[in-house]
This record gives C-alpha cells, structure tokens and sequence, in this order.
C-alpha cells in the first residue's frame, strides 16, 4: 500500500484558495452546542480525515457544513464561493445506517440516483446515465452486483454501493461519513485505492474516521475534533501525541489506542 | 340465481347503469395503489390515515356553513373543498406538533386523528338535528357508498384519479429519491419539504377524492393494501408500482361491481374486503416472498443442504482411499441427522448417480459424485478458512448455502484465501491438490466404521 503521507502532500498556500472554508461554524440543540466556532481551511486534493472521540460532532460538522441540519451560525465556501452556488460540486456519502436497506431497488438503480441532480426535475433517467452508474459500480469492484436487491448485499458492498452513488455525481469535493466503519478487509483496501484514485484526480476527500491505527497511512491531512477543532494541519505536522491527548482527554481506552497509534506512526 | 349473473353483469360492465361507477372506483383503486405505494415506502401510513380522519369536520363545516347561507347543503364542490381544507388542516397540525412540542411523530397523529375526528362526529350529529336539512348524504363519506353517486361525482373522482396518476408518474423519479434516503436528496439540493408536501397533496387529493366511494374510515387500507400485497411479488420498484396499481384497480372493480349489487353492505367495507382478498392471495403465492414460495424454497434450502452434508461426509470419510465405501451405520454416527433425512438423502443421491451401493447399506461416491464432492467441500472450506481470518467481520457475510463462495465474496478475497490456503499446504498435498485442507481435525473415518 502506497503511503498516502510521504507523497506530494498539500498544503495550503494564500496562492492556491481552499477547496473548503468553514468559517465560525456552530450547531446547537436546545441551547447546548454540539460543535462551536468551527474555522477550516481545507487545502485542494487533500485526503482529509475528521478525527475525534465518540459524541465529538464529526457528523454533525459534515451534515450541517452541507446544510442537512440547520445551523446556529457561521457560512461554509466551496472554492471561494457560498456553498449553496456549488452543491452540485460536492457528493455525501451518508452513514450506512442511515437508510432501510429492504427498500424495493437493487444497487445500480441506488448508484443512478447519484445522477439524479444533473437530470433534473421530472426527466426520467436516461440510459448515459445508466452507463454513468455502471462505471461508477465498475469503480468500486461491483460491477457483477448490478442487479442484486440492495438487502442481499454485504455491509461492505452496501457501503461501496454509497461510494459509487457518489461517484456518479462526478463531483469535486466528497463528504463522507464514517465509510470505514464495520466494512470487510477487501472492501476497506477498495475504498483506500478509491481515495488514491480521487485523489490523483485533484479531488478533494473530507472522511470522516475513527480508527487511530489506519488515519496517517490513509490520509494526509487531519483535523482533530472535539466539539471545537483541536487542531487542524497536514498529518506529519498534526498527528502528535500531544495533540490526540488534547482531543481525547481522559478517555484512556482511547488514549493508549491513540498513544499505540503514534508509537507505530513514529517507528515507521 | 339471479344475484350472482347481477353480480357477474356488474363486474363485466354489462350493465350499463354501474358500468361508470366501476370504471370510476378502478381507476381510483389504480391511482391510490400508485401514490400508497410512496406512501408506505416513506413510512407514512398513520399520516394517510390522520389525513382521512381530519377531512370530517371539514366537510361538515362545509355543510353546516352552505345550509346556513341558504343552500341545500349537498353540493359536492363545496363538500369536498370543506374535506380538502380539513385534510390540509390535520396534516398542519401534526407538523406544527412535531416542531413545537417533544412529542414525536406517532403520538402527533394520534392526537390530531382522534381530536379531528371527534370534532366531525360531534359536527355529524348536530347537523342531523337540522331540520329540514338532509344529512343522509353526509353519512355516506363515513364508510362510501358507490349507490349515491351521480353522474357529476363520478366525473369529479375520475378526473382526480387520472391527475394524481398523472403527478406520481410525473415525480416518480423524485419520490423514489425521497423515499430511499432523504439526507442525501438534501445534499443533491432537492428540497425534499417541498416533496414530501407534494407527495401528501396527492395522498389528501385521492383520499378527498375517494371519501364517497370507499369512505373516510377505510381510505387508508385503500392506500396501503395494494402495496403492501404487492411487496409480494417484487422487490423492484418499478413493478412494485406496476403490480400495486393493477391490484387497487383490481380491487376497486371487483368490490364496487359487488356493491353496486348489495346496496346495503357499505361499499368501503366490500372493496377493502377485495382488497385484502388480493392481500392474502399474494400473501400466500407471492413469488418474491409468499408463504408457499417460502416454505418451497425452505425446504429445497433444507434438501440441498443434506445432500451437502452426505456427499461431503462420505468424501471426507474415505479422502485417503476415495474408491472404498462406508457403511450406513458410520454415516449416521457422524452427524446429528435422522434416520429419515440420511435415507432421503441417500436415495436422492443415488438417484443422481453421485453415489452408488457396493453391498446393503454401503455406498460409495462415483466418479461424477466425487468431483462434486471435491466442489463442495472446497466451498466449506474456504468458508472455513474465510470465518477464521475474518473473524470480527465475517458473519455477517457467511452463507453457507450458496452454490459457490465467489457467489458471495469478492473474487479477489476468495483468491486471497486460496493463496493463503495454498501457502500453507503446497500443491500435491492428498489426493486433490485445488482442495484446501479442512482447518480443524476431521474425525477418522476408519475408527468410526470399526466400532
């Protein structure tokens, strides 16, 4: 496997403009913030990971950066523009809890909804934009699955199915949440050449992650999160043992996770 | 008998004075399978129903207000505007609920159901002590009738049931987006408020539309049987809307030709009746997930999975030496199967010429049962192998039961775990070398047979 940190890392720079800013991001429920004062230059073609423990905001800051749940203040940019002008740019990929999975379609009538936007209102879905899905299944190693009920897939092949969904929309910037979770070794390893691959495209990858272990091989930007962001840089400069103890306080389980993390990051 | 070639004549639409009326309750049945179908995929049947329920005191208002500024009160614009505004009313109050107090979604439309519909009831009977004001009419939208519809009400039920078809046609594309994951329409930029206000404006249209016919009691099973049946059959959407129209209409028409015949019985009642006579059918024969497909499917799963087990035991038995036989005394004490299931399951064997008798009650694999031994006893042991290395992740992926594991794995892991397998048991290894050994220790077949 490639090491996604010691390759052309991204920075930013005043010449190159982000390809995300967050700008005093806060959510609040009933009065009590779930994440405050969010301020985030994210660099262009980064592979970014959204790190922190559990209950720190991490999809929250996703959903409410794309305007799912409301927020209480602050504005987003997409390339120097309000994010509302450039949706189209941007493709989430939601948990994958997040649907009924017994719904009546099989995986490549899931993966045509990414194409759905482009159509627009009323059309009906063309057949380039049946291709467009097969390449997109093809991307992710499921090319055979077409036809199969979205039920009779495995966990990782539903949650590659949420990748190629997004895929489809032939977006810029991609959102996801939590893609790594509960997946089998193969479709993890299909997922890590997927973020290669879109990264090589000049895409920008906002992921957010939750194995220690795994985040500096498979990133090169990190953002450490804990209602507010601790720290936000390229993952050589970031992903400290201070730092990952200023996100994970007390919680030691986490903490030795964390701590066993950075050992091995510094052996390597 | 007579009643039933009056019955017969209806439903044929011989009969000219109930060939509209049954026209006009299919094509209603067709459009309210169309739009219940969305309705059930979103999750919001109760909404339907609150819907229903709330459409009462709207139309007795409506009464009340037209017989107090003169009129006869019966005029079926007016009513059914009173039954819309009510709907529109009901289905403001649950989310005005849902936004402003902790209660969640259920107990919202409990509320409005129950409060909306007392209200009407209570509207219904002061307006029966009127006098002079006729409210026989009103009754009627209670549980349907299709006896007291006249010419003008048809038209208005099938120009409703043509546009809402129309309109779930139209945004069917948008409703299945919404219905299948409405986080991610919100990120595409669709405004899914706007949708699913759409898709409960079509749901209130056919349900006001539907009061006289089936009534406001029983318009949800209207709505939601159809699908429901339909699920049966399919698990595409597309046929899923197909079938689940084809039913309503099929139900629609059966069940107002019957009431057009039996005046008496209310006719929401008997085309519901229909409808759940559709139900049960597909219940029973539905060929994605009836009962009789299940239990066929059960127990050829059940068949197939002896057969496995017999071809594999009498290979793993014999691996060493695969021309000798086993007794049937050995194949019993080594699972826990009947003596029924080892018996069918050895007829069934021979019979496919995978095994054969060597002497009474021994029996050996042929040439053609030993390749599919060989087969079948991979795929276990890569499923094996498979559950050892991925332990934490693995059961959820397990299935025992299809042909091949490359039916099931990715082609990629399956070679992954043949070149781990074929890493630690270089070729030429026994008999077969494709065959990965079985991890765990496979009991001696010839201590069994001895004792």
């Amino acid at each position: 496997m490639s090491n996604a940190t010691q390759d052309h890392r991204a920075r930013p720079s005043a010449s190159t403009p982000s390809a995300i800013s967050i700008r005093d991001l806060t959510v609040a429920y009933q009065q009590k913030p779930v994440i405050w004062d969010i301020d985030l230059e994210l660099p262009k073609g980064a592979l970014i990971a959204v790190v922190g423990p559990n209950g720190a905001g991490k999809s929250t800051l996703l959903k409410s950066a794309l305007e799912l749940i409301p927020r209480t203040a602050g504005e987003v940019l997409v390339d120097g523009a309000p994010f509302r002008k450039q949706r189209h740019r941007v493709a989430y990929v939601p948990q994958r809890e997040s649907v009924d999975w017994d719904f009546p379609v099989n995986a490549l009538e899931v993966v045509t909804m990414g194409t759905y936007r482009r159509l627009g209102w009323f059309r009906p879905v063309t057949r380039a934009c049946r291709e467009r899905a097969r390449n997109a299944l093809a991307q992710v190693g499921l090319a055979d699955y077409a036809t199969r009920q979205i039920s009779k897939l495995s966990g990782g092949q539903q949650q590659r199915v949420f990748l190629a969904r997004a895929l489809a929309q032939d977006a810029d910037i991609y959102f996801m949440d939590e893609p790594f979770a509960a997946v089998d070794a193969s479709t993890e390893q299909a997922i890590v050449e997927l973020l290669h691959t879109l990264r090589s495209a000049g895409k920008t990858c906002l992921v957010v992650h939750h194995d220690l272990a795994t985040v500096p091989r498979y990133f090169n930007w990190l953002v450490l999160l804990n209602m507010r962001v601790v720290k936000s840089g390229p993952m050589d400069e970031t992903f400290t043992a201070e730092n990952l103890r200023k996100t994970y306080g007390g919680k030691l389980s986490l903490m030795s996770d964390a701590i066993s993390a950075f050992s091995q990051q510094a052996k390597s | 008998m007579e009643s039933s070639e009056a019955i017969w004549r209806t439903v044929l639409l011989l009969d000219y004075n109930t060939r509209l009326v049954v026209l006009a309750t299919a094509l209603l049945g067709l459009a309210s399978g169309l739009i219940g179908t969305f309705l059930l995929l979103r999750k919001r049947s109760l909404m339907g129903d609150t819907l229903a329920h709330a459409t009462l005191p709207g139309l007795s208002l409506a009464f009340l207000l037209f017989v107090t500024f003169g009129g006869s009160g019966k005029s079926l614009p007016v009513l059914l505007l009173g039954a819309l505004a009510g709907g529109g009313l009901g289905a403001l109050g649950v989310l005005w609920i849902r936004k402003y107090t902790r209660l969640k979604d259920d107990a919202a439309m409990g509320i409005v159901l129950s409060v909306f519909f007392s209200a009407g009831v209570v509207l219904l009977s002061m307006i029966q002590k009127i006098p002079g004001a006729s409210a026989a009419g009103l009754e009627s939208f209670l549980y349907g009738s299709v006896a007291s519809m006249v010419l003008t009400d048809l038209y208005v039920l099938m120009g409703a049931a043509i546009f809402a078809t129309a309109l779930a046609l139209l945004c069917h594309k948008e409703f299945r987006l919404l219905c299948f994951d409405e986080h991610f329409a919100l990120s595409q930029g669709w405004p899914v408020r706007r949708l699913d206000a759409a898709l409960l404006g079509i749901v209130t249209l056919i349900t006001v539309a539907g009061l006289q016919a089936v009534g406001l009691i029983l318009m949800i099973a209207f709505l939601i049987i159809p699908a429901a049946a339909a699920r049966f059959w399919t698990d595409r959407l597309d046929l899923l809307l197909l079938i689940s129209a084809l039913l309503g209409a099929v139900s629609g028409w059966l069940g107002a030709g019957l009431s057009a015949v039996l005046p008496k019985a209310p006719a929401g009642a008997v085309i519901i009746l229909c409808a759940t006579a559709c139900f049960i059918l597909s219940l029973l024969v539905g060929r994605q997930s009836g009962l009789i497909w299940r239990v066929y499917r059960q127990t050829q799963l059940k068949r197939q999975t002896t057969h496995q087990h017999l071809l594999r035991a009498i290979f793993e038995m014999t691996e060493s030496r695969p021309e000798s036989a086993v007794t049937q005394g050995a194949l019993a004490a080594r699972r826990s199967w009947t003596r029924r299931e080892l018996c069918r399951g050895i007829r069934r064997a021979c019979k496919r010429g995978f095994i054969e008798a060597t002497a009474s009650e021994e029996w050996k694999l042929t040439p053609l049962g030993i390749v599919e031994a060989i087969r079948l006893t991979r795929n276990h042991r890569l499923w094996e192998h498979y559950l050892l290395e991925y332990a934490d992740i693995a059961p959820a992926h397990v299935d025992h039961n299809a042909d091949t594991i490359e039916h099931v794995l990715d082609p990629g892991l399956v070679r992954r775990l043949e070149a781990r397998i074929g890493k630690l048991y270089p070729k030429g290894h026994g008999m077969t070398p494709d065959l990965p050994p079985s991890p765990h220790q496979i009991a001696q077949s010839s201590e069994r047979s001895s004792s």
